[in-house]
């Protein structure tokens, strides 16, 4: 058996909303690296909360979130932050791209917050930007990009810093079916070669099968999906 | 190398901020500009015109380690001077006459110094004349004796313009005049200045000062402790002299207008407040806009100490660019306002100097800090605002930070605005009003921090209302659920409202104060002075009596005014000398409150506002004058008296001939008899003047007298009423830009609206509404709170100041124009800008990102 922890570990985790509703409790989760999971359930479940717990955005009732053996309770804000820019990767529902900088500044942003020197990250965001299909593209503007163009930027922005974990927040939730599929194959593609550990929220059963496992989130916690 | 990687994604959002909305940043800058430009511009002009004024003092003064001055024009016995002489430790004295002298030619008045040359030529060589070779003269040129003739007399270079050596001067000082031949220059005296010297025994036998001194040069002797002899020089001398140091000559300069310098540098500072708010308006602004942008960087792991940091430096950016920027205009306008008004800015205080511009290095930094500083603490709150944002709630852009059903908290407000008021009932510091300044500031602050709470109560009651017209109903709506976007565009409306309705206020009350004593001063139908009349100058009483024979005077009373000096270190004292008893003293100055009378035996003296106010004289006080030596007087009551802003006591005619035997007068105010005219007795008096006076009267009606008056108080507040045009113009460019770039931010809105059916008329007059309201409500809270804020300019900084009270005057027409044109303004701004964000296509305004 490895020594190494697993990228990411929840035990016995419960979560209100303010008023004292229960999200969920009782949940339970361990991803070893390069594990891709989804998380389907109905809306108001919790699932971006989860995502929001996770990331150490938000404060659990009761329960333990460790990332690569960290404990995320015994962190401050500052620490939690820290461990964000290293570890974490986020794609977000409505693709957050800073309108204000070019795509390849917006890709490589999580490089310069790690210290990269400003040329060596562009150079390898632009690298990220050929891998998801945006190649030669990286002086361009948003505003000058479609909604799947987009997501694609968000997703070479998750994964340009190599983090441990990829945390995604209905991906596909703007996109029409078809620009979905082609954005979810570049997802899938690109976390199974980042050997990175991934967490997918989604409601979407298409956007679910790309991962190796589905987990429905329900007040008692995680309940393994059978018949995919 | 954190802060290397932090520092280089901050580069790129900052700049991104900038190429994306630069006029918001040019905006900022340009409101940083102004204010630092002003403040510096005032300070410089301030700065430059008094050491020009100390310089010109100093170079009619000599080198003097110190002096000994008379208190009145009419100079003290000369026996002082051997007095002082042969004190130990004074190793020369130099005895000098000092007048004021009028010269024929139209406003040139010269001051004439009477020295003893051998005693002159070892304490002030700098003032000593240089005899010159007049055109004509033999080969030898001028003789050795020319220092000691009597006829002979040397003038600065600033008095010898337009005239040569060897012509005659006709100088008219105290009554006489005398004719004297220019024998050479005096070149130790500065640049501009007009200035005569002739040998002492001349100046007291043909200008008529024999036996009597205006000042004694001292030189101490070497190794002598200046301290001590100070102690011994002041033993030594009577009532009427005062011992004058280097220090207090340059503290009375200071004191002679520091008030009303303090006052336009604290106009200035407005201006740079005013800018401060719309710093903070600026950055709220685009804070609340970033809001999920900085949630993202959260998100990415960017610490909140870093997105403090970045929006910090966005404003100390601004700071530094804008007071840079402020610094050089300062320096121009300075320039322009030296050249255009003269020292004093128009104030009157250093005649008609003009003073050459020193840029101080001290300064420049000082107000680049200020700016910096602006800037800084107008970026402070909504910096905290970025870093404190919960990145979980931002990054769903759910709107304005703040729920409209929470109470904004009040208390804040409430101990800023009680502190201003404590503030306001404490005394001057060092004779500046400086906590009547810090209450203005904290009422300005706490009414700003109480505009949220104010908003919403104003507003509470109309967001239930469910209006039929749709346009209105949402503007309600809107403004009620984004609570602290609307607080930040009141910020700029109350802040640039409240300080012009308080300045308004003040300056109506002061004017309208002035007019009403004016008119209570002047009730006679033609008044009469002499110019240029020192001591025995003017009516003597033979001509006093023939002008009042004339024909067509009902009546006519004569007075005098001279000056005393009580305090080194102050400007002199007026003393007015009018018959305040009998038939002729119905037209006297009006005392505030109840006058006293005075004990049996005591001579009564009537003291004005500020000499009340600066030497803490009281009714029913006994106080010491001196006058024809060391004289006690009752004070007996306090009147009011808005042309001197120094002091003035006023004596009765009979009492001060009896105390001095003086019986000269200088000024006189005639009632004209039934049926006559004015001019018709002007001329009929004109006829009765002796000669040597009758160049020198002039007449003047009351109300030519009023007019001019009041023009000289509108010239002095020209800078005033500029500074506040200056400020207002800032705070309503705060407001324009405040109301279009929220209008801006909400295409996203519009489109949506527009996707819902909403017209775009709807739209504009929807946008228009919520101006307009936003308008509506900052006026109504800025005029409350202008209001509050004029009362400490009138009850506290005014006095403290000035040393004169007023009665509040409401400038009602100009109250009701500027809530017009805020109103208009906030409305009109909405409506361009509505109109700018509805030309996006409304598809396209709903799919981005945001």
């Amino acid at each position: 058996m490895s020594d190494t922890p697993p990228v990411l570990k929840i035990a016995a985790l419960k979560k209100s909303v303010p008023g004292g509703r229960v999200l969920f409790e009782n949940l339970n989760l361990e991803l070893q690296a390069g594990e891709f999971v989804a998380i389907m359930g109905e809306s108001g479940v919790g699932k971006s909360t989860f995502l929001n717990l996770i990331a150490g955005l938000d404060q659990a009732d009761a329960g333990a979130i460790a990332i690569d053996g960290v404990d995320l309770a015994g962190l401050n804000d500052d620490a939690r932050t820290l461990l964000r820019r290293d570890r974490i990767g986020f794609v977000f529902q409505a693709f957050h791209i800073l309108p204000h900088l070019t795509l390849g500044q917006n890709v490589a942003l999580p490089l310069v917050l790690q210290q990269a020197p400003g040329e060596e990250a562009l150079t390898k965001a632009r690298e990220m930007m050929e891998a998801v299909g945006l190649g030669g593209r990286a002086e361009d503007y948003p505003r000058q990009l479609s909604g799947g163009e987009l997501q694609r930027v968000a997703i070479a922005r998750a994964l340009v810093h190599r983090p441990g974990l990829l945390l995604a927040d209905e991906p596909t939730g703007n996109l029409d079916p078809e620009t979905a599929t082609r954005v979810l194959a570049v997802f899938a593609d690109q976390v199974r070669r980042s050997g990175a550990a991934a967490v997918l929220v989604t409601h979407s059963e298409v956007a679910a099968a790309v991962a190796d496992r589905t987990l429905t989130l329900a007040r008692s916690g995680l309940v393994e999906r059978h018949g995919r | 190398m954190a802060a290397k990687g932090a520092g280089l994604a901050a580069r790129w959002m900052i700049l991104g901020e900038w190429r994306a909305h630069p006029m918001r940043v040019v905006t900022a800058g340009v409101a940083i500009a102004i204010g630092v430009a002003l403040g510096l511009a005032v300070h410089l002009v301030n700065a430059s015109a008094l050491s020009e004024f100390s310089r010109a003092v100093s170079t009619v003064n000599g080198d003097a380690e110190l002096q000994v001055r008379s208190a009145a024009p009419a100079g003290f016995d000369e026996q002082l001077y051997p007095r002082l002489a042969r004190l130990p430790g004074v190793s020369a004295a130099s005895p000098v006459i000092e007048l004021k002298a009028t010269t024929g030619r139209a406003d040139e008045q010269i001051t004439v110094l009477g020295l003893d040359v051998l005693r002159a030529a070892a304490v002030t060589p700098s003032l000593l004349g240089r005899p010159v070779a007049a055109e004509g003269e033999g080969a030898h040129g001028p003789t050795n004796d020319a220092p000691f003739d009597e006829d002979a007399i040397f003038l600065s270079e600033g008095a010898l313009e337009g005239r040569a050596v060897g012509q005659v001067i006709v100088l008219t000082a105290g009554g006489r005049t005398a004719r004297f031949r220019i024998a050479g220059v005096a070149a130790g005296i500065g640049e501009g200045r007009k200035v005569a010297v002739l040998d002492i025994a001349a100046a007291q036998w043909r200008l008529g000062e024999i036996g009597r001194l205006q000042r004694i040069d001292l030189k101490l002797a070497e190794g002598a402790d200046e301290t001590r002899m100070r102690d011994v020089i002041a033993a030594a001398l009577p009532a009427d002299a005062q011992l004058v140091t280097r220090d207090s000559e340059a503290r009375r300069s200071d004191s002679l207008s520091r008030a009303y310098r303090v006052n336009l540098d604290m106009l200035a500072l407005m201006a740079l407040l005013t800018g401060g708010f719309l710093v903070y308006s600026a950055q709220s602004l685009s804070v609340a806009r970033r809001r999920p942008q900085f949630a993202l960087l959260r998100v990415l792991g960017v610490r909140r100490k870093a997105l403090l940091a970045q929006v910090l430096v966005e404003g100390i950016s601004v700071g530094l660019v804008g007071g840079l920027a402020g610094l050089t205009l300062g320096f121009g306008l300075a320039s322009g306002a030296l050249r255009l008004l003269g020292g004093d800015l128009g104030g009157g205080y250093f005649g008609d100097t003009r003073p050459e511009l020193v840029f101080s290095p001290l300064a420049g930094l000082v107000f680049l800090v200020l700016g910096l500083l602006t800037a800084i603490v107008g970026s402070l709150a909504p910096a905290r605002e970025a870093a404190r944002a919960q990145p979980a709630v931002a990054l769903k852009n759910a709107g304005d930070a703040v729920d409209p059903r929470v109470s904004p908290p009040i208390w804040p407000a409430v101990v800023l605005l009680v502190a201003g008021g404590a503030a306001a009932l404490a005394p001057a510091v060092g004779g500046i009003p400086l906590l009547g300044y810090a209450s203005m500031a904290l009422l300005l602050a706490g009414g700003v921090a109480a505009m949220p709470w104010i908003a919403r109560t104003l507003l509470g009651p109309v967001q239930h209302l469910s209006l039929r017209w749709a346009a209105v109903d949402l503007a309600f709506k809107r403004l009620w659920g984004a609570p602290s976007q609307a607080a930040v565009a009141l910020c700029g409306i109350v802040a640039s409202t409240s300080l012009m309705v308080a300045m308004a206020v003040m300056v109506s009350s002061f004017r309208g104060s002035v007019d009403d004593w004016l008119q209570q001063l002047l009730p006679a139908d033609l008044y009469m002075r002499v110019d240029g009349a020192g001591v025995g100058g003017g009516f003597d009483p033979k001509a006093q009596a023939a002008l009042a024979a004339t024909p067509g005077v009902a009546t006519i009373v004569f007075q005098k005014t001279t000056s005393l000096m009580l305090a080194a270190d102050q400007p002199p004292l007026a003393i007015v000398v009018r018959p305040m008893r009998g038939p002729e003293a119905a037209n006297r100055p009006p005392v505030i409150g109840r006058e006293l009378t005075p004990p049996p035996g005591q001579t009564p003296v009537w003291v004005s506002e500020p000499a009340a106010w600066l030497y803490g004289w009281k009714p029913g006080q006994q106080i010491v004058l001196p006058i024809a030596g060391a004289q006690p007087f009752f004070v007996v009551g306090v009147w009011r008296d808005y042309s001197r802003q120094h002091g003035a006591v006023t004596l009765d005619a009979a009492d001060y001939t009896r105390l001095t035997g003086d019986q000269w007068r200088t000024e006189a105010s005639v009632d004209v008899a039934e049926g006559r005219s004015s001019n018709e007795v002007m001329e009929a008096l004109r006829a009765k003047l002796p000669s040597d006076v009758a160049p020198r009267v002039t007449f003047a009606e009351p109300a030519t007298l009023r007019a001019f008056a009041l023009r000289i108080f509108d010239r002095s507040f020209a800078v005033t009423y500029g500074l506040e045009a200056i400020a207002i113009l800032v705070g309503l460019a705060g407001v324009a830009a405040t109301v279009s770039a929220q209008t801006l931010a909400r295409t996203k809105e519009f489109g949506m609206l527009r996707h819902l059916g909403v017209t775009q008329r709807q739209i504009v007059a929807m946008l228009v509404t919520e101006g307009a309201l936003l308008g509506a409500v900052g006026v109504v809270a800025g005029i409350g709170l202008g209001l509050v804020m004029s009362q400490v300019l009138i009850h506290v900084v005014n006095p403290q100041s000035f040393h004169w009270t007023m009665e509040t005057k409401l400038p009602w027409a100009l109250l009701a124009g500027v809530a017009v044109a805020l109103v208009a303004s906030a409305a009109g701004t909405a409506l361009l800008a509505g109109r700018r964000a509805l030309s996006a296509d409304a598809v396209r305004a709903v799919r981005e990102d945001w």
